[in-house]
């Protein structure tokens, strides 16, 4: 568990997740503008550790996706995703393991899903997830506000919330918050 | 079914012996041609515990690497500003006081060195190997993006086995300047997008500060060049492990040209008689 935040949430027919834009070297900021959050399939994968694990597991992932779908002709469901990127985890943890964090979003017949997924591959379907030292701070708050049917502006309103309480609660000062959401129409940017 | 590019990493194949082209077996070309790796159990491990560099002393080790550095390199309205120290140590040790940190891969990319000298200097021309048959098989030259990644492809390939590199690769292509950090993790960073610039090595700290606070996008060259010098000169004054010669080097349009080249006492001399100056008017 590092010192980032990456926090999610399921919506009415959407997924939101957020991640902050940090780099960081020992106790050296390399970079504030980070992308965590990566476009995966009609997917959405944050993925939180080390700079270089996480960048060789998400396009590994990602490029593995995209030429299934290439073979089968078919999308991956998020379930399938989820299940195939736990099973490489799971795989890389005897021989070296990734250091790599996620929370998978996605949205497909069975309707929108969230999946949190840590280095270990443990894998859970949920409503609303956190990683990092960021979780202890952004959990409270989205149990406290979280319900079904969230629309988008109660969403963005709950992430609004977690990035303010991390400002004032969090002894470190996490920079660049991205956000973004995945919906039947695909993903989008979110401004905060 | 097979997946795309499974990660092999701690089951590395044996590439000794050679194959019908005269290359490594399993290798389709002179850059995939990879060293032999010690005949134990777990090389990773083995090399890690014997010769890996410590942070400022060895633990004990057996084989001894020079280090200490600063170098930092930032982007302006005028293209990239280089700028290094000279000096390796040994421990407290200084091994040199003239030593080149930036590496001239070819004409119109320089990359840095930071972390053991060797593996530097070995890789990045390696690098500019890898450059040089990505032109003659494409016909254009390589964008720095793809050259960085090159390199950060090949310290994933030995990530975990002691080597130690902190580099940056600046250039100018078709997208214009281009900043990016490469190190022996494996991590490759695009320079940020509001302060493009990395300072790497043990006095990188100093020098952050003084680019925190005075760097601007709209530097004239005169400008950027000045502080590419005030920079590492701070950096020598308060990390024992950085001094020597400063050498400066622009990246242009149409290639990099070094700038400057001079003892750090110069800097000093010049430096702190404009602080006495303002001290005492």
């Amino acid at each position: 568990m590092g010192t980032e935040a990456m926090f999610g949430l399921t919506g009415k027919d959407f997924v939101i997740l957020a991640a902050d834009g940090q780099a960081a070297y020992s106790i050296i900021r390399l970079k504030n503008d980070a992308d965590k959050i990566w476009k995966v399939g009609n997917m959405l994968f944050a993925c939180s550790g080390p700079p270089a694990d996480t960048a060789n597991f998400m396009e590994f992932i990602e490029k593995n996706v995209k030429l299934n779908e290439l073979r089968t002709g078919i999308p991956m469901s998020t379930k399938a995703a989820a299940s195939f990127t736990r099973n490489e985890l799971a795989h890389a943890l005897r021989k070296g393991p990734f250091q790599a964090d996620l929370l998978i979003g996605g949205i497909d017949n069975e309707g929108p899903s969230l999946y949190f997924m840590d280095y270990l591959a443990s894998s859970e379907k949920v409503n609303k997830a956190a990683h990092g030292y960021g979780a202890m701070f952004t959990l409270g708050l989205m149990d406290r506000y979280w319900k079904p049917d969230l629309t988008e502006a109660e969403a963005i309103d709950i992430i609004k919330k977690c990035i303010k309480e991390l400002e004032t609660r969090f002894i470190v000062d996490l920079p660049g918050f991205k956000c973004k959401i995945v919906s039947k129409e695909g993903t989008k940017d979110v401004t905060l | 079914m097979d997946l795309l590019g499974a990660p092999k990493r701690g089951m590395f194949r044996d590439f000794a012996g050679t194959g019908a082209a005269g290359l490594p077996n399993g290798c389709d070309s002179i850059s995939e041609a990879r060293f032999a790796l010690p005949a134990v159990q777990d090389p990773a491990t083995f090399v890690e515990t014997h010769f890996s560099p410590g942070t400022y002393e060895d633990n004990g080790k057996r084989v001894k690497f020079s280090k200490g550095t600063t170098t930092l390199a930032f982007k302006f309205k005028g293209g990239v500003i280089v700028s290094v120290d000279s000096r390796a140590s040994q421990g407290s040790y200084i091994g040199s006081q003239t030593v080149k940190k930036v590496i001239e891969i070819n004409p119109y990319l320089l990359g840095t060195m930071a972390g053991g000298a060797a593996d530097c200097l070995f890789w990045e021309r390696n690098l500019g190997m890898q450059c040089r048959i990505f032109e003659l098989r494409n016909k254009e030259r390589i964008s720095v993006a793809a050259a960085s990644k090159l390199l950060a492809n090949t310290m994933n390939s030995y990530k975990g086995m002691g080597l130690s590199m902190g580099t940056m690769i600046t250039g100018w292509d078709k997208k214009g300047p281009q900043l990016y950090y490469v190190d022996n993790d494996g991590t490759r960073l695009k320079a940020d997008e509001n302060k493009p610039y990395f300072c790497v090595g043990s006095g990188g700290t100093f020098a952050y500060g003084v680019l925190d606070t005075n760097w601007s996008f709209d530097l004239s060259d005169e400008e950027a060049i000045e502080l590419g010098k005030r920079a590492i000169y701070h950096a020598t004054y308060r990390d024992a492990y950085s001094g020597g010669v400063n050498n400066v080097y622009h990246v242009q349009e149409n290639g990099w040209v070094q700038v400057y080249s001079d003892d750090t006492y110069k800097s000093h001399d010049k430096y702190s008689a404009e602080r006495e100056a303002a001290a005492n008017p």
